[in-house]
């Protein structure tokens, strides 16, 4: 039985072979659970040499600290050679040669290519052009699913559920792609949400309609104390101080996007706080001790995600 | 109806084989002009603007002798003009009259607003789902970001 239980879900999955993965949509609901599950499995065993005859290259256009080690992480636990460039001063591209042409070359030496670019849509087109799957590790300000499906993770984790829940958003929520992305994923899991923002950073429309799609309850608020009582995840980002025109506008709302511990005295138990990293000064020193901090462990999760990806998507079965 | 006919003869002459686009916003004539490179056609083009319609209060014409339009020129003027009407002319006579329609998606003809944008900086055919047909949204299948009404140019 459980022999014929594993063949069905093979047969089940067997889509997400050598599928890219550009846009958190291009995954199922399913697909993104299965991720989940696979996951959990890699948190309970992480080194696993299931990938030793598999090449992964890493294309960083653009700089990164979890995404990139995280994923080269993740891949030297299954086994696979990682060959790459964490950024393109050393390359070709520095001699102007296109994306087109890099993306066509690497995939001759890879099985698998990850790749952050600046450029909004770059993922997808190097998926077009790609002869090996593509996992987008950020595209400009347009999608990081990589980071969606590790906040999932964390919130289920956390949670142990990710219907039902009240989730808070804080801070920019106008131009961070985590934060779209996340609410879209999130639009199919009966949220409610809490969105915590200048009104300079509100989220845009064109997220909210996913949101609205679904008929789902959604709050605006522009003070942070107001929703930490009504929560289950706080999800915090950065407010950068160059979206802002009028300096003296930040100055104004910067501290009210700032947590300190001292403000979680009223949080439910279980509420945890979330962070996609880099964090600057809007989470405080002294936050970081406090059991419902849980933005270290969030970037830990990002290994084991990236685990499942990669073996999902190369098709390599445990 | 009879009248409108009557008096558009007396503003614009007739063609003898070609197209008509009647119902254009008096205000995108030449914009529409420009998308379909009028300027470069040797044939006969005569075009007016500001005339007095029924349906529309205003309205502009373009008349383009030997020419029949390919379906990408049509969805182009769709995109502009979605009121417009195409009327095809053989010997005098109107062998065809069509709407224009707001195509489902849009391929090589629209820029993505978006200046960060890969299409904007690769050599790569741009690809837009509508998303929107009245309000004209055009979604960039590359960068997702939604090129509307007030933010489109072309390619």
């Amino acid at each position: 039985m459980p022999l014929f239980f594993n063949f069905i879900c093979s047969l089940k999955f067997l889509p997400m072979k050598n599928k890219s993965l550009v846009s958190i949509t291009d995954f199922t609901r399913e697909e993104q659970i299965h991720i989940l599950d696979l996951a959990e499995e890699f948190e309970k065993k992480p080194t696993q040499k299931i990938l030793q005859d598999y090449v992964v290259a890493t294309l960083f256009f653009e700089p990164s600290t979890r995404t990139r080690l995280s994923f080269e992480s993740a891949a030297s636990r299954l086994g696979a050679k990682v060959i790459g460039f964490s950024e393109p001063g050393s390359t070709s591209v520095q001699k102007g040669e296109s994306l087109r042409d890099t993306i066509k070359t690497v995939a001759n030496y890879s099985d698998i290519i990850v790749m952050r670019h600046p450029k909004e849509g770059s993922a997808r087109f190097a998926s077009e052009v790609s002869e090996v799957p593509v996992i987008n590790a950020g595209d400009g300000a347009n999608q990081h699913p990589t980071q969606t499906l590790l906040d999932m993770y964390s919130i289920r984790k956390t949670q142990g559920t990710l219907d039902n829940l009240n989730i808070a958003f804080v801070g920019d929520l106008k131009y961070g792609r985590t934060v779209h992305s996340l609410v879209m994923a999130l639009s199919n899991y009966n949220t409610t949400f809490h969105l915590v923002s200048p009104q300079l950073l509100k989220l845009p429309s064109a997220t909210k309609i996913h949101i609205k799609e679904n008929k789902l309850e959604y709050y605006q608020y522009t003070d942070i104390i107001d929703v930490i009582p009504k929560v289950d995840i706080l999800y915090m980002t950065r407010i950068q101080k160059e979206r802002f025109s009028d300096p003296i506008e930040y100055e104004r709302v910067k501290n009210s996007y700032i947590l300190r511990n001292s403000m979680l005295e009223k949080a439910r138990p279980n509420m945890r706080i979330l962070h996609p990293l880099p964090r600057v000064n809007e989470i405080t020193i002294d936050v970081d001790d406090n059991p419902q901090a849980y933005y270290f462990t969030q970037a830990l999760n990002g290994v084991y995600v990236r685990q499942a990806i990669l073996a999902s998507i190369l098709g390599v079965k445990k | 109806m009879e009248k409108e006919e009557t008096r558009k003869e007396l503003v614009v002459s007739a063609i003898e084989n070609g197209t008509v686009i009647d119902h254009i916003p008096g205000k995108v004539v030449f914009q529409v002009v420009k998308i379909l490179n009028l300027s470069e056609v040797t044939d006969q083009v005569t075009f007016g603007t500001n005339l007095d319609s029924r349906k529309m209060g205003k309205k502009g014409i373009i008349k383009v002798s030997n020419k029949f339009f390919r379906p990408d020129e049509i969805n182009k003027i769709a995109l502009v003009a979605p009121s417009a009407t195409l009327i095809i002319i053989k010997n005098f006579k109107v062998v065809e009259k069509k709407k224009v329609e707001v195509p489902d998606s849009v391929e090589k003809i629209v820029k993505c607003f978006n200046p960060n944008c890969i299409t904007n900086h690769e050599s790569v055919i741009t690809r837009f789902t509508v998303i929107d047909k009245e309000d004209l949204k055009l979604q960039c299948h590359y960068c997702e970001k939604i090129t509307a009404r007030d933010t489109i140019s072309f390619a």
